[in-house]
């Protein structure tokens, strides 16, 4: 029954077998198992499972998420101090819509609001690289216990970067004005259950849109990946007894800027290839943490050095997460 | 009365912005409403998120774009 759920509800594999008959019943039986027609299933099923899921997760979690805006989580937060506090942080950024364009308004609430620099960077490590969406998505291609395994050393990512952000005191390094200010509590904006409905719709058309192209993307790669480059080239390129592996992924993951809903489909079709599993997580959370349009956001607020610091401590992280599970990989293949 | 649409930096606010004054438009008031992108001065209202709606100083909606019914909704709410 689980099984069931996994292939045919999330994994909707009675769409990739209609994709192939329709194929078939197009071009022809060659066309349906050959090469190009093998890539065009893929991009095409990809691109509808990917759509329907992400549609109906968005509206799901915004859904959620209406209970917890920004500015009753910055309340929730500062209540708690310590580790717990960072490990809460790294849970709201889960569940607190988030966009980059919101990402320096939430910092200087929450430093503002007396936060610590550990929460707050938790919050922010968190908020791209984990949400419920993402769970749901990589279950439906890598099965519950490799969907898990990214949740969980996600969010001790997290817990940790902000820990050691904190305790070595470079959290201070923030720019003048952000400190220079008070903290103002709204009353939280109760919302009827109609609107919290029409905000889960309008968020769930936003983000289509938003992250339609990142899909298109994404897939494309995919679909190209998943045929027109060998099997043995990908394997000894990003294979997990290549020892460079994990830091191609990284290298070349970290600049691009994707939602994780355009990363998935390139991580699948590497996965399907062979491709490290530690390596393929290493590239979608250096995807969604590390991008450049972020850092430029964020160095509105932060000074270079703890700029930096961050960005390294996150690669640093990235990389040990991408060895470990290349390392366990048996365990969950 | 004083009504100010919050944000500025994403198309998201710009629309929640001309819905609102298509709402004030539509209830025949004769009022300005103000686009607010400074974040320092968003934040003044106690609002993290964009896109917001302040009437007469106080923030009624943050985080979510309204449709022009929603702001009309909110402003026959908050008119006193």
């Amino acid at each position: 029954m689980g099984n069931f759920i996994i292939t045919q509800i999330l994994g909707m594999q009675w769409l990739n077998q209609l994709v192939y008959n329709l194929l078939k019943l197009l071009f022809g039986e060659t066309f349906a198992t050959g090469n190009w027609g093998s890539s065009l299933q893929f991009f095409i099923f990809d691109f509808i499972k990917i759509g329907i899921l992400l549609c109906f997760l968005i509206f799901l979690v915004s859904y959620i998420q209406s209970y917890f805006p920004p500015e009753r989580t910055k309340k929730i937060l500062s209540k708690y101090k310590g580790v717990g506090a960072n490990t809460l942080g790294a849970l709201m950024g889960t569940i607190t819509p988030f966009c980059s364009c919101s990402s320096i308004p939430l910092f200087i609430g929450f430093t503002r609001a007396g936060l610590s620099s550990g929460v707050t960077f938790s919050f922010l490590i968190s908020s791209p690289l984990v949400d419920l969406g993402a769970f749901v998505l990589l279950t439906s291609i890598f099965g519950i216990k490799i969907a898990l395994a990214y949740v969980v050393v996600g969010l001790v990512l997290a817990v940790i970067g902000g820990t050691i952000i904190e305790k070595t005191g470079l959290g201070k390094h923030v720019e003048p004005f952000v400190l220079d200010g008070e903290n103002i509590d709204i009353d939280f904006i109760k919302l009827n259950q109609k609107e919290r409905l029409s905000y889960a719709k309008e968020q769930m058309i936003f983000t289509y849109k938003k992250v339609f192209l990142y899909i298109l993307i994404g897939v494309g790669i995919g679909s190209i990946i998943h045929n027109a480059i060998p099997q043995s080239f990908i394997e000894s390129v990003l294979g997990s007894n290549n020892p460079f592996s994990v830091l191609f992924a990284v290298i070349a993951g970290a600049p691009m800027y994707a939602d994780i809903f355009g990363a998935i489909p390139v991580a699948e079709a590497l996965f399907l290839k062979n491709a490290g599993l530690g390596t393929i997580l290493a590239f979608m959370m250096a995807v969604t943490t590390i991008s450049i349009p972020s850092f430029i956001m964020l160095k509105k607020v932060v000074k270079t050095k703890l700029l930096m610091a961050f960005g390294s401590i996150v690669i640093i992280g990235i990389i040990i997460i991408g060895y470990t599970f290349n390392l366990i990989e048996y365990l969950f293949i | 009365m004083n009504i100010k649409a919050l944000g500025g930096c994403c198309t998201r606010s710009t629309q929640n912005f001309l819905n609102i004054q298509e709402a004030v438009k539509k209830m025949d008031l004769d009022i300005e409403v103000e686009q607010v992108s400074d974040t320092n001065e968003i934040m003044m209202y106690g609002v993290m998120s964009t896109p917001g709606l302040v009437i007469n100083g106080k923030a009624v909606a943050s985080g979510r774009l309204l449709s022009v019914e929603d702001a009309m909704a909110l402003i026959t709410r908050h008119k006193d």
